[in-house]
Formats: C-alpha cells, sequence, structure tokens
C-alpha cells in the first residue's frame, strides 16, 4: 500500500463515519441525562427523508438540513413524552420510534426515491489546512458538515466537561433526585437534552442524503442508527472516544469498498457484514473490561419519579 | 384541584384490554393526520386497506398466511420479553432457520416426507435457536446489550442468506437468478384446499397453547417472570439467572426460526432474498401488544397480517406499502404510551380519602 492509498481510506473513513459521529453524540448527550433512545434509526431515516425532501424542493441543500434537525427533534419529542412525562417503558418507545420512523420514512419518500439532488453538500477543502502533508487531505478536504461535526464535538465535551450545566447534565443520569435536590427541573432538561440527541440523528441522516450518498433511498441507513448506540457504549459516553469510535466504524464501512478495489475477491455479502460483526466485537472488547460496566450512567433507562426520591 | 399520578399495585385487567383496543384506533386517527397532510382521504386508504386484507376469498387467505409467521415470531419474542430480554432479532433467527431447513432438501432431496418435514423443523428451529443463543451467551458472559447483538446479527443473518442464494445455493437450473433450487414435494407443508394457507397455522395453535401452560402453570414459567419483574429477587431465591438467559434466548430464536422453516416450506417452496418483510419486526409490537399473552398475540397478529396484507393492497392506489410500517409504529407509540393508564392510577389530589380500587 501506497501512501496516497492510506490517505484515501483514511479520508474515506472520517466521510464514512460522520454520520455515525452526528447520531452517536446526540444518543450520547440523550443517555448521558438518562434517557435511553433506541429510534436512533428512525429518527435517522427521516431525517435523511426530510433533508432530502426539502433540499429537492427549496434547492437549498442547508434549509435541508434544517428540516432534518427538526424532524429528527419533533420524534424525539414523542419519545421524550412518552418516557418523561408519561413514563413509558423506554426500551419500546424507541422501537416504536424506529418502527414509525421507518415506516414515515417511507411513506414521505416514495416519490423521491431514485431522484437526482441537484447541488448537494460537495468538497470545500480549507485553505491553508488542506495543504499540511496527510493530515490536510485527511481532515480538510470535505464538504461543510464535516467540518461541523468537529465543531459540534468539541463544544460538547467543553459543555459536559467544563460547564455548570455540563455538570447537571451528567448528574441528570447518574442522580437526578441530586439535581432535583438543588432547584434544577429534572424533566425539563431531559426533554431539552432528548430532543438535542433526536436532532442531531436527523443531522447524520441528512449527512446521508445530501452528502454522502447523496440520494434517497428506502431504510438507506442499514442500520447505522442501531450502531451509533452501540457506539456510545463503546465510547463510555466519552465524546472524544465517540469521535474515535465513529472513524474506525467509518474505517469499516470504506474497508469493504478498499477491499474490493485491491481485488480482493470475497462476497460482497459478507464484506457488507464487516460493520455489524465489529459492532458486536467492539461491545465485547469494552465489556470484558469493567470499565465498560462502570462508565453507564447509574439512572439511564429509568423514568424519574419525584414521589420515589 | 390538582391530579396526580400514582403507580398502581394491581393493574385492572379490564383496562388491559380496553386500553391496547383505544390505542390502536387512536393510532389510526393520528396517522390519519399524514394521510390529509398528504392529500389523502383517509377514510379512502383505510377501506382499501380492510377491504383489500377482509373484502375477497383471496385477501382473507393472504391475511392468514401472513398471521402465521407473524403469530409465531410473536410468541417467540413474548418469551424473551417475559424475561425483560429484548430479543428484537426474531428476523435474523427467522433468516437462519429458513437457511438451515433449507439445507435439508437441498443435501438429501430424496427423503420422504415423513422424514423431511420433522427433519426440516428440527433444523429449522436449531438454526434460528443457536443464533439467538449467540447473543444470549454474550449477554450472559460479557453483559454486551442483546438489544444491539440481535439487532447486528439480523443484518448478518439476511446477508448469509444472500450470500448463498447468489452463490453456493444458486439453482444451476435457475437462469442464474438467486434463488435456490425449488424443495422436493415432501419438502411443502400440505396446504388446505386450493388456497395458500398452510399447515403452519395448526402449528401456531398448537404453540400458542403449549406456550400458556408453560407462562400460567409451570414453575418455570413463573421462574422466568420473575427474573424479568425483580432480577435482584430471582438472585436471592437462587434462581441462576445466566443460565435462564441461555436457556431463553435459544428457546425464543427457535421458535422464529422454526418460523423461518414454515415459511420457506409453506409458501415460497425455495429459499430467495426478501423471504421476510420484516415479521420478526413486526412480533416486536405484535408481543407487546398482546401483552405477552400466547392467545392475544395471535389476535393481534391477525390484525397486523391485515394491515400488512392491506398495506401491499393500496399500493395499487399509488400509496407506498410503507404505509402499513408507519401504522404499525404508531400503534405501537400510543400502546406504550397508554401504558401509564394501566400501570398508573389517576388521582384526584383533595379527594385523598375517597375509595379506589
Amino acid at each position: 500500500m501506497n501512501e496516497s492509498l492510506i490517505v484515501s481510506i483514511l479520508a474515506a473513513s472520517v466521510v464514512a463515519g460522520t454520520p455515525l459521529l452526528f447520531a452517536s453524540l446526540g444518543e450520547l448527550i440523550t443517555e448521558r441525562a438518562g434517557i435511553t433512545n433506541l429510534g436512533v434509526d428512525g429518527m435517522m431515516l427521516v431525517g435523511a427523508e426530510t433533508g432530502f425532501m426539502t433540499a429537492v424542493i427549496t434547492g437549498s441543500p442547508w434549509l435541508g438540513v434544517l428540516a432534518a434537525l427538526v424532524a429528527g427533534a419533533i420524534l424525539a419529542l414523542i419519545h421524550a413524552v412518552l418516557c418523561i412525562t408519561l413514563k413509558a417503558n423506554q426500551v419500546v418507545s424507541g422501537l416504536a420510534l424506529t418502527i414509525f420512523g421507518t415506516g414515515l420514512s417511507g411513506y414521505l419518500g416514495k416519490a423521491y426515491v431514485g431522484m437526482r439532488l441537484d447541488n448537494p453538500f460537495v468538497k470545500m477543502p480549507v485553505p491553508g489546512l488542506s495543504e499540511i502533508p496527510i493530515l490536510g487531505p485527511v481532515l480538510f478536504n470535505h464538504d461543510p458538515l464535516v467540518y461541523i461535526s468537529y465543531v459540534l464535538i468539541i463544544v460538547a465535551a467543553l459543555y459536559i466537561y467544563k460547564t455548570r450545566a455540563g455538570l447537571f447534565l451528567r448528574a441528570l443520569g447518574e442522580n437526578p433526585a441530586a439535581v432535583d435536590a438543588v432547584g434544577v427541573n429534572v424533566f425539563t432538561r431531559r426533554y431539552l437534552y432528548t430532543i438535542i440527541g433526536g436532532a442531531l440523528a436527523g443531522l447524520g441522516g441528512a449527512y446521508l442524503s445530501l452528502a454522502y450518498a447523496p440520494c434517497w433511498l428506502e431504510n438507506m441507513t442499514a442500520g447505522r442508527g442501531w450502531i451509533a448506540v452501540a457506539l456510545v457504549v463503546f465510547a463510555l459516553w466519552d465524546p472524544w472516544r465517540a469521535l474515535v469510535g465513529s472513524y474506525l466504524f467509518g474505517g469499516v464501512d470504506a474497508l469493504g469498498f478498499n477491499l474490493q478495489v485491491l481485488g480482493v475477491s470475497t462476497s460482497i455479502f459478507l464484506l457488507n457484514m464487516l460493520p455489524y460483526i465489529f459492532t458486536i466485537l467492539a461491545l465485547v472488547l469494552v465489556l470484558i473490561k469493567k470499565e465498560g460496566r462502570l462508565a453507564s450512567p447509574q439512572a439511564l433507562g429509568l423514568p424519574y419519579d419525584r414521589e420515589e426520591r | 384541584m390538582k391530579i396526580r399520578i400514582e403507580k398502581s399495585l394491581a393493574p385492572k385487567r379490564s383496562s388491559q384490554i380496553i386500553v391496547p383496543i383505544l390505542a390502536t384506533v387512536l393510532s389510526l386517527f393520528f396517522c390519519a393526520l399524514f394521510f390529509v397532510a398528504t392529500g389523502r382521504d383517509p377514510l379512502d386508504v383505510y377501506s382499501a386497506m380492510f377491504g383489500g386484507a377482509l373484502g375477497s376469498g383471496y385477501g382473507v387467505s393472504e391475511t392468514l398466511v401472513k398471521t402465521i409467521p407473524l403469530a409465531l415470531c410473536g410468541l417467540g419474542v413474548a418469551i424473551a420479553f417475559r424475561m425483560q430480554l429484548w430479543n428484537i432479532g426474531a428476523e435474523g433467527q427467522f433468516y437462519m432457520g429458513a437457511v438451515a431447513a433449507t439445507w435439508v432438501p437441498l443435501h438429501f432431496p430424496d427423503l420422504p416426507a415423513f422424514v423431511m418435514l420433522p427433519a426440516m423443523m428440527v433444523a429449522g428451529a436449531i438454526g434460528g435457536g443457536l443464533w439467538g443463543l449467540l447473543a444470549g451467551w454474550l449477554k450472559a458472559k460479557w453483559l454486551v446489550s442483546e438489544l444491539i447483538s440481535t439487532l447486528m446479527m439480523n443484518y448478518i443473518a439476511i446477508l448469509w442468506a444472500n450470500y448463498l442464494v447468489y452463490g453456493a445455493w444458486k439453482d444451476p437450473n435457475g437462469h442464474n437468478f438467486p434463488l435456490s433450487a425449488p424443495f422436493p414435494k415432501a419438502a411443502l407443508l400440505p396446504t388446505f384446499g386450493d388456497t395458500r394457507v398452510h399447515f403452519g397455522i395448526v402449528f401456531v395453535v398448537i404453540l400458542a397453547v403449549i406456550l400458556y401452560f408453560i407462562f400460567k402453570k409451570s414453575k418455570w414459567g413463573y421462574k422466568t417472570m420473575v427474573i424479568g419483574s425483580n432480577a435482584t429477587a430471582a438472585r436471592y431465591i437462587g434462581i441462576d439467572i445466566k443460565k435462564q438467559i441461555l436457556l431463553v434466548m435459544f428457546i425464543s430464536g427457535a421458535i422464529a426460526g422454526f418460523a423461518g422453516m414454515v415459511e420457506v416450506s409453506g409458501i415460497v417452496g425455495k429459499l430467495q432474498p426478501g423471504i421476510s418483510p420484516g415479521y420478526g419486526y413486526t412480533a416486536i409490537i405484535v408481543a407487546w401488544l398482546g401483552r405477552l399473552h400466547p392467545a392475544a398475540i395471535i389476535v393481534v397478529a391477525f390484525l397486523f397480517a391485515i394491515i400488512q396484507v392491506g398495506g401491499f393492497m393500496i399500493q395499487t392506489m399509488g400509496i407506498p406499502s410503507a404505509t402499513a410500517t408507519m401504522l404499525q409504529g404508531a400503534i405501537l407509540f400510543f400502546v406504550v404510551g397508554s401504558e401509564i393508564l394501566t400501570n398508573y392510577e389517576l388521582k384526584i389530589a383533595d379527594k385523598e380519602e375517597t375509595k379506589h380500587e
């Protein structure tokens, strides 16, 4: 393998990892607040579909992104109402969200299957930075959404670890009663973080339909939403590790394609299994060590009930 | 006057039946909003759906045909759900069962039916069972979330089936289509009259009866439910939870795998891509809406078969078949959301002393 091939594989990993990064960052924030939302795949699909539809109708991919954010947020709001206010089973509600999102995106998107997008997001090399050897082409020769993901991850990490609100966010998932005791409203904050998580999942979907593909296909996420959920565990609920994990999985995603380019004559079906097998292996890897179990927010998935303090 | 929500200790039986029905009706209204928003008359859509599924002999027979895999997979996941084991891998277990069952007639085409069919059933159950067991083992050994592992394994199983029918198992006389060789007659489940309704429907009833007795009467059925409702208590009274996880995941997968066998043997007559339009996923809703009760699961499976067949029929009106999936997801939303009515009681705070049952 020569240098340019390695660079192109790494660059492809970043691109393929970006939808996972948006979605897993969203789920990470939601889970940090103590809410499990397994509807990521459904929210991504609806985000991908509404984003694509809006971009086709308005001609603006940025409006598409906005629509995807809103769509993801609305779906997450349903989950929030069910799980936070109505104290419903979070696992089942998330599954419902995935199934509903799959159906809704298929229903709304039927007319757009196979349609071409006139102005998808295209590469915009960052002046100067993209000239740096190796790092430049790997990190700074992408579409604008990739750069937005860099900013988002930095902002999220600073927010979670360095701000007072971030401290409360972490406490929401560990000990909501303590947050309540200092007079912070557990319910509104959990609503907020669930909705932010949904918006980011929608954005992850929009990345697929507006930049990665760029087109709309039914079930085009191919389970990426679930990989994002697994990535949060793999990342031990840490945004920086989520970043690394996303690119790692992006690499696995891109690997299948690149192996074919290299002339590996394995069946395409077996190569396509790789991301799913890696997801399971990654979970085993972190769970074999004790830290995997300890990192999980203590109150994750439990409805907060003021009566039961 | 303030309304308070309190945990109800003993959910009322009547509300357990009324609430899901109410939830279903509400979700029909909810989806009607989407139809109106996209310029369609919801009454047209629903009448086409239900008319298509129930309005003709063909429709009814198709609905029964779809009830079979939905009910079998629903019963399969219900066993795991009772233990709060989230086996959402019925789809993959279904495919693995179909693959394992297909292996029998492809390699021993000359077996007589009374050997062939039982051998296929056992193979299907083992294929799905081992696929479920693998996820169970990961859970028991390293606490790997069965939600994620079973879901990932769905994709792997479907790709595996595709790998076979596009490769080693492709029928040499099949004009290069991705299909296995058609099964010999001995490998086909008998059908009723000249309909497509096959013997699998009998298995549904038998299995539901067996599970009813296991759930309600057997010590083991009770044990798994205790684990589901309170794992700590279960550990105190000496239940080996890890062993139960392995056992339950195997059985749950085996039933879905059996469903896969029934489908290839009763309907398809060969292995091909897309043998399931998501039965394994719909089964999750079927089991939950049926409150994990075997008889109710059959009823709900029939209802969801109507939606599935109806969703197929409305395609002729230019309405996407994904409508059925959307409706199913919405039903599950309303069911989960309305559980507060069965698990909690609404109380009016300033009438604290009034009696409530």
